[in-house]
């Protein structure tokens, strides 16, 4: 009998979510015993599971602590399949690495699993790699390709220099994970030799091949500019500046220190990759977590605008400050818009 | 040619006059037009950048004038530039020349080869690129011999082009005599100096099934480091061009192209591998499974290439012997960074795998490590240390007996979600003749954590303006957040934490360790 996936994912979940490692573990390998293939297990079990776990902390049912301990266990859960078959290597030699700074390593480390599935030679450096360390890996190893991760957007200016530095000692890279864009815009922005939106989709990228050297680039990526250099410097001091001010407003309901950090940051990895949508998702995304930890999209307007007026001198950021104020306001608008309907829908109201 | 459908008069309709000049000023290839007298009517922006002295007006300069209408390109030289040059009769006694520049073979190839040899450090992948540059330029099969690194066989990459990839294989030494001219050639010796060979004698191994007969071979050295970095065999199948003068040339240039690449990367290989020996003790161990507890330990050294630093940690499991005592764990930080520190670590870690087989008190180690400390050789050897003796205890408790000189004193994380710092002090080891100790036992129960940091986690300085130190206080605050993590992820979330505080600035070597009584999850 072929086992239930999905019932199977929702009880990893479970035992994920109370940290029992030896009850995620010995699920995953009691499915590889009933014959499920590794690779469903690592993308239909462990990866949906995982990305759940992303959606209940970004709507606040989990506390970040709870969702750092299910990651872990499923870290510990992937290296059971990779330990439980492992078949012998048949092709190239691939090195799985994540950006500098980069801590979201489980992605990495299932596709770096998969491709040992499908017979390449696959290592895994782990989270936040520096790059001097994985030139020297490069160097010493000689591997036919870097696979390099990256979840946030916020690390593609480092994800860049990372992918340059590759290229020039002659290794082509395949780019992976959410923040190349959902379409991997920003991977062919900063010169990836190829792209894959999943682990599975690298595997098959890797099998239809990939040049043995980085094709020669005429020019260089137009990322960058002076006001990105700008905020680049002085982010520290635009942050302090935005929290004096907002605190001088006396901000009835306002986020934390660190959101203003986050908005500085996908700002600044906006400016480098000249693509406003980068900022304006991104300002989606944080209104619908803040309001799940009961924190206004209204915050998030009033946040952006003082950004705005700090950053007199740079008309290109306050552009994109402009698009995330009025995406935050839709934010808003819709939350109040859907209140009303509530109100109207209410029982005995009146 | 195809014309807008509906257009009556196609040729003067579609093509105004206009438009036709603005297409022969746009056009990348060089246009020109002469009458039956031979005097040019038409030169368009592109042919008079190629050739200069072209001129309406005048006759077609030479060595224009000597290509003959025909369907093929000739190459020609003007003012020593390549140009290739087509010309087409258009009736009436009119003829057009077509220009292109001719990037020259030699010129591509040695701008190929300079980005792709000089790319790379690893040998395999120099001798990948050299063999890939030969089929590209010169021949249909290339074979990279590598100088054999250990034992006697000798590694062999080998392109051919259709193929899924390279081969590479390993041959012994008597093996490689069999290709003509090879062992001369390995040892960098050459017998021709365009290193031609017979191809008749080319044994089958060297080249896959189904290639067929070799008609052109050349053999030659890669020139190293005064030694040889190997040889380069090119292949040609019977019935194509010998090596011609050209190719000799170029094939010459690759060789020693090659070699440059293949003896500067084994180099980088041997020192690596040395390297990789030397510093293979001073990394932190793998932290063993202990009955009754778990471990998760975090090192991060400042300096990002050589992964070591002054930051240590390292774990004493009891041995079989005269002194009884129960595991034992330690974190420290030696004064400076880098590869000095790191080296006056790893003594400190020896020194006192030594001392523990005579010694188990805690207080009595770290007299005994202070005086060997300051007994050392080299200045500055100031070390602060913690040092944790582990004992289970019943009910699943673990009691830690610790001892700390110089180091800031461990976190303890409560059931409950608090934090305490360990009253146990203790001076510097290093500096002076007597030092002064004040331990301490901390009793853990199931689930509750011990936490061993260096500095360099306190003092970083980053954060929201940049300016500001991480501290104490906020490590406290972290750790109370991390109540209901596993063990591991409790202390990657506390490397993450600061190593976001810091924000890609200024680093200190950072370490982390944590003990945790009981299995599993506190809960």
């Amino acid at each position: 009998m072929i086992p239930d996936l999905p019932a199977a994912a929702r009880r990893y979940l479970e035992l994920i979510g109370r940290a029992d490692e030896e009850g995620a573990v010995g699920l995953v390998v009691s499915l590889l015993d009933e014959g499920v293939p590794a690779e469903d297990v690592l993308l239909r079990v462990i990866a949906t599971s995982q990305r759940r776990v992303g959606e209940l902390w970004e709507s606040d049912e989990w506390p970040v602590a709870r969702e750092h301990g299910a990651t872990k266990v499923s870290e510990r859960a992937v290296a059971a399949v990779g330990a439980h078959v492992r078949p012998a290597p048949s092709r190239g030699r691939v090195v799985v690495a994540c950006a500098d700074g980069e801590y979201h390593a489980l992605p990495a480390h299932i596709v770096t699993e998969v491709l040992r599935l499908r017979g390449w030679h696959a290592d895994f450096l782990g989270a936040s790699v520096p790059g001097p360390q994985l030139i020297t890996y490069l160097h010493r190893e000689g591997p036919d390709v870097v696979a390099l991760g990256c979840t946030l957007a916020t690390r593609l200016p480092r994800a860049h220099a990372l992918i340059a530095a590759c290229q020039a000692v002659g290794v082509p890279v395949l780019a992976g994970g959410a923040g190349f864009g959902a379409d991997g815009r920003y991977a062919r922005l900063l010169g990836a030799d190829a792209w894959a939106p999943t682990a599975d989709a690298a595997a098959d990228r890797l099998a239809s091949g990939l040049p043995s050297f980085p094709s020669a680039r005429e020019g260089a990526a137009r990322v960058g500019g002076e006001e990105y250099v700008y905020l680049t410097r002085h982010r520290a001091e635009l942050v302090s500046r935005v929290a004096a001010t907002l605190k001088e407003a006396h901000t009835p309901e306002g986020g934390h220190d660190d959101d203003l950090g986050y908005i500085a940051d996908y700002l600044i990895a906006a400016m480098y990759v000249h693509d406003a949508s980068l900022f304006t998702d991104y300002v989606t995304w944080t209104c619908g977590v803040l309001l799940a930890r009961k924190v206004p999209a209204e915050f998030v307007v009033l946040a952006l605008s003082v950004f705005r007026d700090v950053l007199n001198d740079c008309p290109r950021a306050q552009a994109l400050l402009s698009e995330g104020v009025a995406a935050a306001q839709m934010c808003s608008a819709a939350r109040q818009q859907r209140r009303a309907f509530d109100a109207g829908h209410a029982p005995f109201s009146g | 040619m195809k014309w807008a459908t509906g257009s009556a008069d196609p040729c003067h309709r579609a093509v105004s006059p206009g438009l036709m000049a603005a297409l022969l000023e746009h056009s990348r290839e060089g246009v020109v037009v002469c009458d039956a007298d031979g005097v040019v009517t038409l030169a368009n922006p592109a042919a008079v950048r190629l050739a200069p002295r072209l001129e309406p007006g005048l006759p077609l300069p030479a060595p224009l004038d000597s290509v003959l209408s025909a369907p093929e390109a000739r190459v020609v030289t003007h003012d020593g530039r390549q140009i290739q040059v087509r010309a087409e009769e258009l009736g009436e006694g009119r003829i057009a020349w077509y220009l292109t520049a001719e990037t020259s073979r030699r010129t591509e190839f040695l701008l190929e080869a300079a980005r792709r040899l000089a790319a790379s450090l690893n040998p395999h992948r120099c001798a990948r690129a050299a063999a890939e540059l030969g089929t590209r330029f010169l021949c249909d099969a290339a074979v990279v011999f590598l100088p054999p690194a250990s034992g006697r066989r000798i590694e062999w990459i080998r392109v051919v082009p259709g193929r899924s990839g390279p081969d590479e294989g390993a041959v012994p030494a008597a093996a490689a005599a069999e290709v003509p001219g090879l062992t001369d050639a390995l040892a960098g010796l050459r017998e021709d100096v365009a290193g031609r060979q017979d191809p008749g004698g080319t044994p089958d191994w060297l080249l896959p099934e189904g290639f067929g007969p070799v008609g052109h071979l050349l053999v030659l050295p890669l020139p190293g480091n005064s030694v040889s970095a190997g040889a380069l065999v090119l292949a040609r199948r019977a019935g194509r061009p010998s090596f011609d003068e050209d190719d000799q040339g170029m094939a010459y240039d690759l060789a020693t192209r090659a070699g440059a690449a293949i003896s500067a990367a084994c180099l980088f290989r041997d020192q690596s591998t040395v390297n990789g020996i030397l510093t293979g003790d001073l990394l932190p161990p793998d932290l063993p499974e202990i009955e009754g507890m778990r471990l998760a330990g975090r090192l991060r050294a400042s300096q990002q290439a050589g992964a070591i630093g002054g930051d240590f940690y390292d774990v004493y499991l009891p041995e079989s012997g005269p002194v009884e005592r129960p595991p034992l764990v330690i974190l420290g930080d030696v004064c400076g960074k880098g590869a000095r520190a790191a080296v006056l670590a790893g003594q400190v870690r020896h020194s006192l795998r030594t001392l523990l087989l005579m010694e188990s008190r805690p207080e009595r180690l770290l007299e005994l490590l202070n005086r060997s400390l300051l007994a050392s050789p080299s200045p500055h050897s100031y070390v602060t240390l913690i040092l944790a003796a582990l004992r289970t205890a019943p009910g699943g408790h673990v009691q830690v007996d610790l001892a700390v000189a110089g180091h800031p004193p461990p976190l303890v994380l409560r059931r409950d979600g608090t934090v305490e710092e360990v009253a146990v002090r203790g001076s510097l080891l290093g500096a002076l003749q007597k030092i002064s100790l004040w331990p301490a036992t901390v009793d853990l129960a199931p689930g509750e954590t011990c936490l061993l940091y260096s500095d360099g986690i306190t003092e970083a300085f980053g954060g929201p303006s940049g300016r500001e130190m991480f501290g104490e206080e906020r490590l406290r605050r972290a750790l109370a957040s991390c109540a209901v993590m596993p063990v591991d992820a409790l202390v990657e979330r506390l490397e993450q934490l600061s190593t976001d505080w810091l924000r890609g600035g200024q680093q200190d070597d950072r370490a982390l360790l944590a003990v945790r009584a009981g299995r599993g999850a506190s809960r």
